[in-house]
């Protein structure tokens, strides 16, 4: 952790004096909204009436498990898969019908896709070359590009010349070289090992703040979404689940599927039976909403929002048995069965005043109903 | 990391067989080939100085030579946009074509020569479809001359053009022709610039293996052809059939490696750097 942080600092200082286009470094980015943007393959829907509106400079992310939609929606907004139905609108104009060559949109793969006959010069040299840019305006400008992504000096590299993340860097230059309305990266950073993935991490936050393109960013790694973006539409079934902050999210999913698949959580299955109490087997918790619904019903908490108390301080069936105990440095796990057989997952700090639980033992769960979410069952 | 020394290793052994059989089957022969173009009763250079003086030896070596370039510029000219049909086909699609280019594999080269005459033929059927049909007024030759021996070899040798071309290009990353294209090349700049260069080391690899068979080819050249069109491999089939002059022909044999060989050095020595660039 601590020499990305060494690191960082020394970026900052070239970085002000950078300039890519505008004088201030800036690259205009523009605002992208999609219409019941829908795409099917025989029969099937892959993306289905998506609605979406990124602003101008946004950092937005398309979150989702495999098969969620969310590469296909970025194909539908580069032009490279035409979309079955819906629009794509860049700037208040759309593009739909344009071909991906005329829409101004850069785009960063995985497998970086660079030109392996090309040098890296040529690599980012190649956007401006096919738009007709004078040579020495295209010199100045790659040298710029390159100097942006800290590749002084590797110029004339082949691209099989360079590491993993050195690649990356290349076409990430390449792709805000000729400064595009909008910048969409698909998992650019899958191919990377952890240590460099965190690093990178940090300088496309920083490149976006200085630059100002609007990015939309595609992964289907949640830690990756919560750290970088602006938004996360996280996406389920060619369909946007929830569309919010990372902390709305993580603190106030809209559904079971959202409350899972961001971090970890516990979702007890139950009823509200009387007004301002859930209940599921043994369990009884009062909420601090009394005006929910009667019916079946969801409680969502996350673990580190649970703490070990004596079983005579815990909520009505908020007791029970520690079955299972994963301590991972910074905190501990419990599988705690309570009342009814349910096994609720607890994380606590690992500090020294803090309390501790054996295998085998009966421990209270302590339980702030404010940190709880009811959900529609 | 030094490479083991494979032939020190006991699983060095299991390549003995192959390379007895090489030794055995291509080298020797070979080294007895060089060996008599180089001796009658003593060590003697008089084929080679035979082969400088006679000028119908000197046409054969041209003739063999253009019909060959010839040859592997029509295969590549047709054979490059079928390969990139079958290369960016549907997989179901792709590999019907594939099968259509080796269907011609199946028969032997002697029967689809003959075919080629009966199809050529003054009175053949091309000659009749086009007398029928008053685009001509006599038959035109189509057999006996370049155009003969060129649809024939070009229709044999079409499919080891096809073969690595397609190979080459469905190594080609799509993302790479999309990337190109979001960047702002039109198709057919994307094309020029990523595509084709990209595609380079299955152009020099089709070349060399049609350009090599080229050389070597008899029957067609033979059957197809005129007096305009004597290969050398013609004159090897002549000096020992109607001559038995073993040295002769074996120096002709020489003479033809020799040249495709530094034909094939020129063109490595040219496309070179971009070949080892292009492959991964």
């Amino acid at each position: 952790m601590l020499p990305c942080r060494v690191k960082l600092r020394d970026l900052q200082e070239p970085m002000s004096r950078r300039s890519l286009s505008e004088p201030d470094g800036r690259v205009a980015g523009a605002a992208l909204a999609l219409r019941g943007l829908a795409k099917q393959y025989a029969g099937a829907s892959v993306v289905d009436a998506l609605d979406l509106d990124v602003a101008a400079g946004e950092f937005l992310t398309l979150l989702g498990p495999s098969g969620s939609g969310k590469t296909t929606t970025l194909m539908m907004i580069a032009g490279f898969t035409p979309p079955s139905a819906g629009d794509v609108v860049l700037n208040g104009r759309s593009v739909t019908a344009l071909a991906p060559e005329r829409r101004n949109i850069g785009v960063v793969f995985q497998n970086y896709a660079l030109f392996p006959h090309m040098t890296v010069q040529e690599n980012v040299a190649f956007p401006l070359k096919m738009r007709n840019v004078a040579k020495p305006e295209i010199a100045r400008k790659v040298t710029a590009a390159l100097h942006l992504v800290q590749l002084d000096g590797l110029g004339a590299r082949l691209p099989r010349q360079l590491s993993g993340g050195q690649q990356q860097r290349v076409a990430l230059a390449r792709a805000l070289v000729f400064e595009p309305d909008l910048l969409l990266m698909d998992e650019p950073l899958g191919a990377l090992d952890k240590n460099l993935r965190s690093h990178m991490q940090f300088e496309l936050r920083r490149m976006h703040a200085t630059l100002g393109v609007t990015i939309l960013y595609v992964t289907h790694d949640q830690e990756e979404a919560l750290a970088m973006s602006d938004r996360i539409a996280l996406m389920n079934g060619g369909r946007i689940a929830q569309l919010g902050s990372a902390e709305d999210l993580y603190e106030r999913p809209h559904s079971r599927f959202v409350a899972e698949f961001i971090g970890e959580t516990n979702v007890i299955e139950g009823a509200v039976a009387e007004p301002g109490v859930f209940a599921a087997g043994g369990v009884r918790l009062a909420l601090p909403d009394r005006a929910a619904r009667a019916g079946a019903a969801l409680l969502v908490v996350r673990p580190e929002k649970l703490a070990l108390c004596s079983p005579a301080d815990a909520p009505a069936g908020f007791a029970g048995t520690v079955r299972g105990l994963v301590y991972v440095g910074d905190c501990t796990r419990y599988r705690v069965e309570v009342a009814g057989g349910l096994l609720l997952t607890v994380q606590t700090p690992n500090r020294r005043d803090g309390r501790r639980a054996a295998l085998g033992e009966t421990v209270g769960i302590a339980l702030d109903p404010a940190d709880a979410r009811l959900l529609p069952g | 990391m030094p490479r083991p020394r494979v032939w020190r290793s006991a699983e060095g052994l299991l390549t003995l067989p192959a390379l007895l059989f090489y030794l055995g089957v291509y080298l020797y022969p070979l080294a007895r080939i060089v060996g008599w173009s180089l001796y009658d009763r003593g060590p003697t250079l008089k084929f080679y100085r035979a082969m400088a003086s006679d000028p119908s030896l000197l046409h054969a070596l041209g003739n063999t030579l253009s019909i060959s370039l010839l040859s592997t510029a029509l295969c590549l000219l047709l054979g490059y946009p079928l390969a990139y049909l079958i290369a960016t086909a549907a997989p179901a699609a792709g590999r019907v074509l594939m099968l259509l280019v080796l269907v011609p594999f199946w028969t032997s080269i002697l029967v689809r020569s003959f075919a080629w005459i009966v199809i050529l033929g003054n009175h053949g059927l091309v000659n009749r479809a086009l007398l029928a049909a008053g685009l001509i007024a006599r038959p035109v030759r189509l057999l006996f001359n370049m155009t003969g021996v060129q649809t024939g070899m070009v229709h044999v040798l079409l499919p080891f053009m096809v073969l690595p071309l397609v190979a080459a290009m469905r190594r080609i990353d799509p993302n790479v022709l999309r990337i190109a294209r979001s960047l702002g090349a039109v198709p057919r700049r994307a094309f020029l610039h990523v595509f084709l260069p990209l595609s380079l080391p299955g152009i020099a690899a089709g070349g060399a293996l049609v350009f090599l068979l080229a050389v070597g080819f008899y029957v067609t050249p033979a059957l197809l052809g005129g007096p305009g069109q004597i290969t050398l491999a013609t004159m090897i089939d002549m000096e020992i059939t109607n001559f038995l002059d073993w040295g002769m022909a074996a120096m002709l044999g020489v003479v033809l490696m020799a040249v495709a060989g530094v034909l094939f050095a020129a063109f490595g020595a040219l496309l070179g750097p971009r070949l080892v660039t292009g492959a991964e």
